[in-house]
């Protein structure tokens, strides 16, 4: 749970490293509230790139809840509307993976209560994280380079991420890509990098079946 | 920038793409969630692609951020960054901890930037 806070922190720090304020913020936590995504975009209004490349881009990241959506919903099959609606807003990969794993130890258990205890805490320490990030950034000279936490949450992430083969050729592939079209026109280097990763990945599962 | 607790800029774009991201965000959390019942999972050929999005997208975020192409090898590798960036990914792969990586990281950037390179 607490292993999100550094994130937040760090999303605080690259909204004040972006120009931006706290209302911006809380803004985006709140209404995100996806931190891989916010991050991204960031960095790509800090740089003045398209709005179309900036929500495209944030878009594609966060296109993996679709998975997530498709997973849990027969737990959530039997509550109403209202429920739903609200329960989907906190969706995130940590309020997944934990309330997955807790509904096939205990089936029993409440699972609106189990998943809403566990993405509530998890959007609280993401807010709190955030502010606290600005405040941080705001107050610490540029020299120490406080923003290259941004790449670093994103290494942890990605190193569990490259699990076998395929996946671990998407990432090497993305990232390579990546890295070369960093030159290119309306900030598409890091979309175009992406798209790339996925491709490889595809072709690689394909031709290793 | 008139400090960041205020609003340092003025700035209508950000809002516009907060408000954007936040609801194709909230569709793609509540999609199967709210259809569930109408359509039977997500179908093989979306699933496939999905998988590959999070190394991807994760790789393409973190490389441009420690790597810059320089006109030679040497000065592409001895770059802080680079360096930090490698050290950090060794303890991430062997802790799977983010606050054990950023910080090694930050150390290692600090080291190579005020001692090392200084």
């Amino acid at each position: 749970m607490l292993g999100i806070a550094p994130f937040a922190l760090v999303a605080g720090i690259a909204t004040v490293d972006a120009g931006l304020g706290l209302a911006e913020a809380v803004g985006m936590s709140v209404i995100v509230f996806a931190g891989a995504s916010q991050l991204a975009a960031l960095d790509l209004l800090g740089e003045n790139a398209p709005l179309a490349v900036v929500v495209g881009t944030a878009v594609v990241i966060n296109l993996r809840m679709l998975m997530y959506s498709a997973s849990i919903a027969p737990h959530f099959a039997e509550y109403g509307r209202r429920l739903r609606a609200g329960l989907a807003y906190l969706l995130t990969d940590q309020a997944y993976a934990l309330s997955v794993a807790e509904f096939d130890e205990n089936p029993e258990r409440s699972r609106w209560r189990y998943y809403l205890g566990a993405a509530a805490s998890l959007w609280v320490v993401w807010q709190i994280g955030t502010v606290a990030g600005v405040v941080l950034g705001a107050g610490v000279p540029d020299a120490w380079g406080l923003t290259f936490a941004v790449p670093l949450v994103f290494l942890a992430l990605l190193v569990p991420a490259m699990k076998d083969r395929p996946t671990t050729v998407a990432g090497v592939a993305g990232g390579a890509t990546a890295v070369v079209a960093v030159g290119l026109p309306l900030n598409l280097g890091l979309l175009v990098g992406a798209l790339s990763g996925i491709a490889a990945g595809l072709v690689t599962e394909v031709t290793a079946s | 920038m008139t400090g960041a607790l205020g609003a340092a800029v003025a700035s209508p774009r950000a809002w516009v793409a907060i408000v954007a991201i936040g609801v194709v965000t909230y569709a793609i959390r509540l999609s199967f969630i709210h259809l569930f019942g109408r359509i039977d999972g997500v179908p093989a050929r979306v699933q496939r692609p999905l998988r590959y999005v999070p190394p991807a997208v994760l790789a393409a975020l973190v490389l441009p951020d420690l790597v810059t192409l320089r006109p030679s090898v040497a000065a592409t590798l001895l770059d802080e960054r680079l360096i930090a960036g490698a050290v950090a990914g060794a303890v991430a792969w062997r802790t799977e901890n983010v606050f054990a990586t950023i910080a090694t990281g930050m150390g290692t950037l600090w080291l190579f930037r005020f001692v090392v390179f200084a």
